[in-house]
């Protein structure tokens, strides 16, 4: 075990992982963390604690999952490169994993001037390959960047990463998985999918490279809640692709969020399918409550208790 | 003001605003009383810098006589002139001053009356506007 | 080549607002390729100042000089004798010149006249784009001649990051994704095997401008 997490537990055992998403609240409000562990608890593995999400200052990362730990529930800590150097970044891994958080996901982060802060100075020390390697170097060699300094204690961390089979080049996404895993990385959370054909594609190039082996994929999905919500993704968030039919499908439904829910499960199901698929990862952003649903219907209940 | 005589600064490109002038003159048409005709052998050959020294020498307004669009013997001069003329524009309005001041005017050769015809309503222009505050 | 943009008007007006006299100070060299501080534009500068202050009613002299290269003190002295002339000077250079005049003349306010924006390369006529960071550590030689660190808005090393759609980077959707240039560079010749390679953290530290002042000495051409 590289840090016994619960998420670690359930990949190794080879059951089908399921992991949710939380954002910190924009300010210090306790009790909206809790009102979304309670959303989550008991549906999933591990919950990603988003770090400053869209560059949106929110709580911090480690202070968010320090709550859900807490609250009872496993953290998947985020971590962008983006605020901070090395320094920084190692200082809080020691302080992260002494308040036991036991998962990471190493992210470059969204770019400052999508956020609410534009005039700030954006960091980039490290990319989030750099950031992997730098991890898996305090956890394996036991010393910080650079493999000099010794560090007091260990670094526990099951490190994850995020890839997106919807970016371009296409056909350097699977070689770019590639790399993560040659810098240590040992789970993989994909953007959302919707365009299923490009995905399996993009797995059967991630299986021919044979890194479905050495990795734990988690299949992203995020529910869609309306025709509006649809449209606004496929036009203005690059990386993400929704093909007509699904639009369309949400658009012309009479009840288009219980048609986004339903979409959901069954994108859970096909994507469960796919080989060299260890899990999913639910995405639903500020509509946690249905979390629960789409588990329940995607037949992912109960969670495995592993120890 | 009533005296008020406006100073022009005509540029001519030699393939239409200066045959024009030279039509107008055949043909005895009346100019208004201060104008100044700088003969260029293109409008493209027009700095934006000639436009401002102009006003700061002394002109209130300026005109460019200049070729229809897509009649430029050297293709793409007399649009560079309206670009030209749009960044003195710019440069005006930061200065404090009307914009009209300069203006562009495309013609042909046979457009003697038309040229008269915008020196003098150019001049009626800027009798309104009053003189150049700006000149040195 | 340096890369500048002339400030607003309104900006100089302010930093002149208590002088009648100046020198508007201009240079022969990368200012003048992105047609922002040479001879021209000096023209068109100092005329502009001087209409707005006349309108104003606070005229202004603005004398005019172009030397070949502002950064060079050589050519900062053949402003000597115009600079004791005026009461403050007006640079539009970029940021290397306006210091050069300012450490040449002590006694006397140097202003910067425009904006210096980065090391860039004419696209097409009136437009430039930024190519390099001076990082300190040329990795080119890796990524096609394509510059991630000067062309990623992330300075990613091993990209291209989720954002690459079609080309085109997510934070500025005009500006071409760098990553997807150099893949199409490396692929083009033969040298895919190059993206495959992780390239390790950088040593910003030491090599780049966070290693503070950066300085070149060269022995053998010393004086």
């Amino acid at each position: 075990m590289k840090a016994g997490s619960n998420l670690e537990n359930v990949l190794s055992k080879g059951l089908f992982a399921v992991t949710g998403e939380l954002g910190p609240p924009k300010g210090n409000e306790v009790s909206v963390i809790k009102r979304k562990a309670d959303l989550l608890r008991g549906y999933v593995d591990a919950v990603n604690v988003t770090d400053n999400q869209t560059a949106i200052v929110r709580m911090s990362s480690i202070a968010a999952s320090s709550l859900l730990l807490q609250m009872g529930i496993e953290p998947v800590m985020q971590m962008t490169t983006r605020d901070r150097n090395r320094i920084a970044i190692q200082s809080d891994l020691f302080g992260a994993t002494a308040f036991g958080i036991k998962n990471m996901l190493c992210l470059t982060g969204d770019h400052h001037t999508f956020g609410n802060q534009v005039d700030s100075k954006n960091v980039h020390d490290l990319d989030s390959i750099q950031l992997i390697d730098c991890v898996r170097t305090m956890r394996d060699q036991g010393t910080l960047l650079g493999g000099e300094e010794k560090i007091e204690g260990e670094i526990k961390l099951f490190i994850g990463a995020a890839e997106n089979p919807f970016g371009d080049p296409f056909e350097f996404r699977a070689i770019r998985l590639a790399k993560k895993v040659a810098a240590g990385v040992d789970f993989i959370q994909t953007q959302c999918i919707y365009d299923m054909n490009r995905f399996k594609e993009w797995m059967k190039m991630v299986r021919n490279l044979g890194l479905h082996e050495k990795v734990h994929i988690l299949a992203g999905v995020t529910p869609l809640k309306s025709g509006g919500m649809a449209r606004y993704m496929a036009k203005n968030v690059s990386g993400i692709i929704i093909p007509d039919e699904i639009i369309d499908r949400i658009v012309k439904a009479k009840k288009p969020a219980e048609e986004g829910i339903k979409l959901c499960v069954e994108q859970i199901q096909e994507l469960r399918e796919i080989g060299g698929v260890h899990g999913v990862h639910i995405m639903a952003i500020e509509w946690e409550q249905m979390t629960s649903q789409i588990t329940e219907m995607a037949g992912l209940l109960p969670r495995p208790k592993v120890a | 003001m009533v005296n008020f005589e406006p100073k022009i600064v005509a540029f001519c490109c030699d393939q239409s605003g200066y045959p024009a002038a030279d039509m107008a003159g055949g043909l005895e048409l009346n100019f208004p009383g201060n104008v100044e005709f700088v003969r260029v052998p293109c409008a493209g050959r027009i700095e934006t810098l000639y436009l401002l020294k102009a006003l700061e020498r002394g002109a209130d307004g300026v005109l460019i006589f200049a070729c229809y669009e897509e009649n430029c013997q050297f293709l793409r001069g007399n649009l560079r002139a309206k670009s030209r003329l749009s960044y003195a524009h710019r440069l005006l309005e930061k200065i404090g001053l009307e914009k009209e001041r300069i203006e562009i005017c495309h013609l042909a050769t046979n457009c003697g009356p038309k040229l008269a015809e915008t020196l003098h309503r150019k001049s009626e222009q800027l009798k309104k506007l009053g003189p150049n505050p700006a000149k040195i | 080549m340096i890369k500048a943009e002339q400030k607003p008007l309104e900006e100089i007006l302010l930093y002149l607002k208590s002088y009648d006299r100046i020198l508007l100070s201009g240079c022969g060299a990368c200012v003048t390729v992105c047609q922002a501080g040479g001879e021209k534009e000096v023209g068109l500068l100092a005329s502009a100042l001087r209409m707005a202050r006349m309108k104003m009613g606070t005229p202004l002299e603005a004398l005019e000089a172009t030397p070949a290269r502002q950064c060079e003190p050589e050519f900062a002295a053949e402003l000597s004798e115009t600079v004791e002339k005026v009461e403050a000077v007006l640079s539009v250079a970029c940021g290397v010149g306006v210091q050069t005049l300012a450490r040449h003349f002590p006694k006397t306010p140097v202003f910067p006249g425009v904006n210096t924006t980065f090391l860039g390369e004419t696209v097409t006529h009136g437009v430039w784009e930024e190519r390099c960071q001076a990082c300190g550590n040329c990795i080119l030689e890796r990524t096609g001649g394509v510059c991630p660190v000067a062309r990623c808005a992330k300075q990613l090393f091993n990209g291209p990051c989720g954002g690459s759609s079609k080309g085109k980077c997510e934070i500025k959707r005009e500006a071409d994704c760098a990553w997807q240039l150099i893949y199409d560079r490396l692929n083009g010749l033969g040298q895919l095997y190059r993206m495959e390679e992780i390239i390790p953290a950088r040593r910003w530290g030491v090599e780049s401008r966070d290693s503070g002042l950066r300085r070149i000495v060269r022995e053998d051409l010393k004086v």
